[in-house]
C-alpha cells in the first residue's frame, strides 16, 4: 500500500527545513572542516527532500512539481517538526536575533538524526516500495549525520567548562521539542494503517537508549521534560518558520518559472 | 539485439566521474544497466548520495555521449537497489588509491542502528605511504562521500571514500 501524500510531505518538509537551517552555516562555520561538514549534511537533507517531493508530486498528479511543493506552499501547509525550524541559537523572544550557536545546531542534528536512523531503518521495510527505496538511501546518510553530531556532542559536553555549559543549555532548550516526535499525526496514522510506515511510538525506547548513551559519554544531564507539546507537523508552527520560508522561497516567488 | 546494447555500453565506457576522473561511471556502479525494451533502449543510472551535485552532470554526460554516438536511448534513474560502494571493483579501488584517495572498506553486514554510534573508528591506510597510523580530521571532506584523514607518519592529509 502507498503512503499518503501528507506523510511524504511530513518527511520531505522535515528534511528541507533542517537542510535550510544547517545551510545557514555555509561560509560561517566555526572551523573550515565543520563549514564543509554542515554543507554536506545539508546537501544530503535537501537531496532526500527532493526525492520525497518528486514522489509526492507524481502522486498528486496534475501540474504538481517538486519546486511547487517546496517553494509555493505557505507556512501553515508545512508539516515539519517545530524543532527543525528553530533558529541556530537559544531561546529569544519576538524579533530578537542572536549569533549562531554551534552547540544548538549540533544538538538539534543529534536529536533529529538519532530519530531518523530509526525511522529510515523501519521505512526501508515499508510496503510502499518507492518510499522504501528512498529510505534505504537516506538511512546510509542519516548514519553519518548521527555519527558526526554525536561526536561533537561528546566533544562539547566532555570539553571545556564553556562548551559543556553551552551543550547543556542547548539540550535543555531543544529536548522539550522532541516530545512532538511521539504524538502521531493523522498522516502518520494513515501511513501506519496502510502498512507504509511504522508507529513512531514503538521507536521511542531505542531513541531514548541512543540519546542516553551519547549524553552519558558527553557528561550531559538529560532534563525532565513536561508541558506543551509542539504541533509543527499539524501545520501549527512557531513564527520562525515564516522567516525561514521567506528567505528560502523569496527568489522562486519573485521569478516564477525562472530558469537559470 | 544484444549488439545494440553492446554499442550503448561502448559509447559510455569512457565516461568518468566528474569529481574523480580516474574511475569510470561503470566502475563506480553509477551506470547500472543497458537494456532493450519494447519502447527502445534504456540506460539505467543510480544516484550516489541523495544530494550529490555531480548527478546532474553525470546524467548530462550520459545523454551527450549517446547523442554523439547517434544512439536513441532513454536515461532512467533508478533508486533501488540503493547504490553502495561495495559495487566498486577491486581495480577501481586500486585506481582510487593511486589517485590519492583511500578506497572504501566493505560496508559492514547487518549494521545494527543501535551499534552505529559507538562503533570504533575504521582503520584507514594512508594512500601515499600505506601507514595505518592515521587520524580522522573531519567526517565530511570536499564532498559528502569522502572523509578527511591525516597520516601521522608521512604527515600527508588525504581523502577517504566512505563506505555507503
Amino acid at each position: 500500500m502507498k503512503a499518503p501524500v501528507d506523510y511524504l510531505l511530513h518527511l520531505a518538509d522535515n528534511a528541507v527545513v533542517l537542510g535550510q537551517r544547517d545551510a545557514e552555516w555555509c561560509g560561517h562555520g566555526p572551523i573550515l572542516e565543520e563549514d564543509l561538514a554542515l554543507a554536506n549534511v545539508s546537501l544530503d537533507l535537501i537531496g532526500q527532500a527532493r526525492l520525497l517531493y518528486q514522489l509526492a508530486a507524481a502522486r498528486i498528479g496534475g501540474d504538481a512539481t517538486e519546486d511547487k511543493l517546496a517553494y509555493f506552499r505557505d507556512d501553515t501547509a508545512f508539516r515539519n517538526y517545530t524543532l527543525l525550524e528553530l533558529p541556530n541559537h537559544g531561546p529569544l523572544v519576538g524579533y530578537a536575533a542572536s549569533d549562531r550557536d554551534y552547540a544548538t545546531t549540533i544538538m538539534r542534528n543529534f536529536l533529529y538524526s538519532a530519530l531518523m536512523v530509526l525511522v529510515w531503518d523501519a521505512l526501508e521495510k515499508s510496503a510502499d516500495s518507492e518510499l522504501a527505496a528512498i529510505a534505504a538511501k537516506s538511512l546510509k546518510e542519516a548514519r553519518y549525520h548521527l555519527h558526526h553530531a554525536a561526536d561533537w556532542v561528546v566533544k562539547f559536553g566532555d570539553g571545556t567548562e564553556e562548551s559543556h555549559a553551552r551543550a547543556q543549555a542547548a539540550l535543555e532548550h531543544l529536548l522539550p521539542y522532541t516530545e512532538e516526535f511521539w504524538t502521531p499525526s493523522a498522516a502518520e496514522d494513515a501511513a501506519v494503517a496502510a502498512g507504509a510506515a511504522v508507529d513512531v511510538r514503538t521507536l521511542r525506547a531505542a531513541w531514548d537508549a541512543l540519546v542516553a548513551d551519547t549524553l552519558a559519554e558527553a557528561t550531559l544531564k538529560r532534563p525532565e521534560v513536561r508541558g506543551y507539546v509542539t504541533e509543527g507537523k499539524h501545520g501549527r508552527h512557531s513564527e520562525h518558520l515564516s522567516y525561514l520560508l521567506a528567505e528560502m522561497q523569496g527568489l522562486a516567488r519573485a521569478h516564477p518559472n525562472g530558469i537559470w | 539485439m544484444s549488439s545494440n546494447v553492446d554499442k550503448v555500453w561502448a559509447s559510455l565506457e569512457h565516461l568518468t566521474d566528474p569529481e574523480i576522473p580516474v574511475v569510470t561511471l561503470r566502475e563506480l556502479g553509477i551506470l547500472r544497466d543497458v537494456r532493450e525494451t519494447a519502447d527502445g533502449l534504456e540506460v539505467v543510472i543510480t544516484p550516489t548520495y541523495s544530494g550529490c551535485p555531480a548527478m546532474g552532470q553525470i546524467e548530462d554526460d550520459v545523454r551527450a555521449s549517446l547523442e554523439q554516438a547517434g544512439i536513441a536511448a532513454r536515461v532512467i534513474t533508478q533508486l533501488a537497489p540503493a547504490w553502495t560502494t561495495d559495487w566498486m571493483s577491486d581495480e577501481a579501488k586500486e585506481k582510487l588509491r593511486k589517485y590519492g584517495i583511500a578506497p572504501p572498506h566493505q560496508t559492514p553486514k547487518d549494521v545494527s542502528v543501535m551499534k552505529f554510534v559507538r562503533r570504533a573508528p575504521e582503520v584507514v591506510a594512508c594512500p601515499q605511504c600505506g601507514s595505518t597510523h592515521t587520524v580522522v580530521t573531519s567526517q565530511f571532506g570536499s564532498t559528502a562521500c569522502k572523509a578527511l584523514y591525516k597520516c601521522l607518519d608521512c604527515q600527508e592529509p588525504f581523502d577517504y571514500f566512505k563506505p555507503y
